[in-house]
């Protein structure tokens, strides 16, 4: 191999919305390796949530990740209703639903827009935002804000949608969907995207199961994943509505799964406000007063994929555990296996394609002495290992017996 | 008018930098390009480097890993430079007060012109908090 020069983008780079930092070896236009730091975000959201309530801890876990603020709530909400084990009332699953659906609708427009930027469409960024803008509007309406919704509450949704509102997101919707289907079509058929980005860091399904990445990363190369049809929670059950995948693993796949995922979106949204209509009497929310002793786990999928909480309670007011994994924890591991081989300026495209969210990622720190770069422990590593020794000398003494 | 007054006069030039934040202020921002906001009819626009840049935006909690970098960037700004503290992470540090990795508000890292509130504040919210601030400073 000749000799390689480092590319370093980040941590601050106008290419990057957040905080994190790869390192590209490079030889040539090739790029042989990389490397990737991030931890910048790292808020200790976790340990912020084991000291507030159940009932705060909503308004914690929809700020680990603006762009996904209800599916953290919403797997959150999951893992500690199956604590008690409450049902909650069908109004309140079809509200979650909606809302649920609203923010992938957004989201995937989100990123229609910033993969179009990344490859030099800035037409495709404007036009995808400004149809995102009365999705954003239709929020507003239901939920009091833009994004982080606060709408999620223990056994059901905080506000109702109003008949009035209903007939209004209907319109949006339907409105949406014809703007939609004209990016679609532009998209699809440019020739230029299809040279850029078919056959452009492809994944296969062995790599997506080797690497476990998924959602529609996953999805977009064959694998047939979604948790909102194996293991189905809120109404997903009740509507009719299929997942959507692709064979090619390519990023022209992913931004094509992402395009039609809105379509079934809007199709659940719009089925689900029918539903609501029946329901029209029914309670949003049903009392709990406490949570019991008990773990709790609980599963959403997110716009980027599956998100998954876990929740310790010991009987008291607040969770005595609370573990959080974002999607893009598994999809960015991927990058090494689509970067890797391709060329610089494809590098930038194939990371978005997996749309990683790194605010989501950072879940733990470890800190490193600057001038050895040896471990730091703290106390509770220390005890840990005294721990661990003690035990492996009583195996062996187990076993001298 | 002094020359400090007068750089602030024409068309501004903004640099984002996410301190760690939940992308909700830094979307927020980026939404002020497109189509509905539009910032750029008023000469504003983001720019790549911070050596170019007359705002530097600042969003999300100072978290130890960013301190330094937050600084090392605010050094390399060519003064007068504007900081301006969008959402409730940097004004305050919000709902991450408590958090074992939070470095201090952003005033106490670097100096703050204005605050902008909410968590996200709306955009709308946003280019009121710039032209409050232009106008105090025009008056100065
Ligand atoms: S102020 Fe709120 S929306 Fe903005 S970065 Fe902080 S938590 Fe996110």
């Amino acid at each position: 191999m000749g000799k390689k020069t480092i590319v370093p983008i980040g941590p601050y780079h106008p290419l990057l919305e957040e905080p994190e930092f790869f390192k590209l070896y490079c030889d040539g236009e090739k790029v042989v390796d990389m490397e990737w730091e991030t931890g910048y975000n790292h808020r200790g959201i976790e340990k912020i949530c084991e000291s507030k309530t159940f009932e705060q801890v909503f308004y914690v876990v929809e700020r680990i990740c603006g762009i996904c603020s209800t599916s953290h709530p919403f797997a959150y909400a999951n893992a500690v209703e199956s604590i008690p084990g409450v049902e909650i009332p069908v109004r309140a699953k079809l509200i979650r639903s909606i809302v649920g659906e609203l923010e992938r609708v957004h989201s995937h427009l989100l990123w229609v827009g910033l993969a179009g930027h990344f490859l030099g469409y800035n037409t495709v960024f404007m036009w995808a935002w400004k149809y995102r803008e009365p999705i954003l509007d239709m929020f507003e309406i239901i939920t009091g804000n833009r994004n982080s919704y606060a709408m999620f509450t223990i056994g059901g949704v905080r506000r109702d949608i109003s008949e009035e509102n209903a007939d209004k997101l209907l319109k949006v919707l339907m409105d949406a969907k014809k703007k939609i289907s004209l990016l679609t079509g532009a998209v699809m058929d440019d020739p230029v995207i299809h040279a850029r980005l078919k056959g452009v860091a492809v994944l296969t399904a062995k790599d997506i199961h080797d690497f476990g990445a998924i959602g529609p990363t996953a999805r977009a190369s064959g694998v047939d994943i979604d948790i909102r049809r194996d293991d189905p929670y809120a109404a997903y059950e009740m509507v009719d509505w299929k997942v959507i995948t692709a064979k090619e693993g390519d990023i022209f796949a992913k931004a094509e799964v992402r395009l039609m995922e809105m379509f079934e979106s809007i199709s659940i949204i719009k089925q689900c406000l029918e539903l609501l209509k029946k329901e029209n009497k029914g309670d949003i929310k049903v009392k709990v007063k406490e949570i019991p002793p008990g773990i709790g786990i609980g599963r959403a999928e997110a716009p980027r994929g599956e998100v998954f909480h876990f929740v310790k309670s010991d009987g008291s007011n607040s969770p005595v555990r609370h573990k959080i994994r974002a999607p893009s924890y598994n999809c960015i591991t991927t990058f090494r296996r689509s970067c890797i081989g391709g060329t610089i300026s494809d590098a930038a495209i194939a990371t978005a394609a997996v749309d990683p969210c790194y605010c989501c990622t950072e879940r733990m720190t470890q800190v490193y002495d600057i001038k050895t770069g040896k471990k730091m422990m703290n106390a509770a590593e220390l005890i840990k290992l005294s721990q661990k020794k003690t035990e492996e000398i009583r195996a062996k003494g187990d076993k001298n017996d | 008018m002094g020359l400090k007054e007068f750089c602030f006069k024409k068309s501004l030039w903004v640099f984002h930098l996410s301190a760690g934040s939940c992308n909700n202020c830094d979307i927020e921002i980026l939404d002020l390009l497109t189509p509905r906001y539009d910032i750029e009819r008023f000469g504003m626009k983001l720019v790549g480097s911070i050596r170019h840049a007359d705002v530097l935006l600042v969003t999300g909690i100072v978290t130890n890993k960013t301190k330094s970098r937050v600084l090392e960037i605010y050094s390399q700004a060519s003064k007068p430079v504007l900081v301006i503290a969008i959402g409730a992470c940097p004004c305050t540090g919000g709902i991450f007060t408590s958090s074992y990795n939070f470095a201090g508000p952003l005033d106490k890292v670097i100096p703050v012109d204005a605050y902008i509130p909410g968590c996200p504040p709306k955009p709308e919210a946003m280019l009121a908090g710039v032209v409050k601030l232009l106008k105090s400073k025009n008056r100065e």
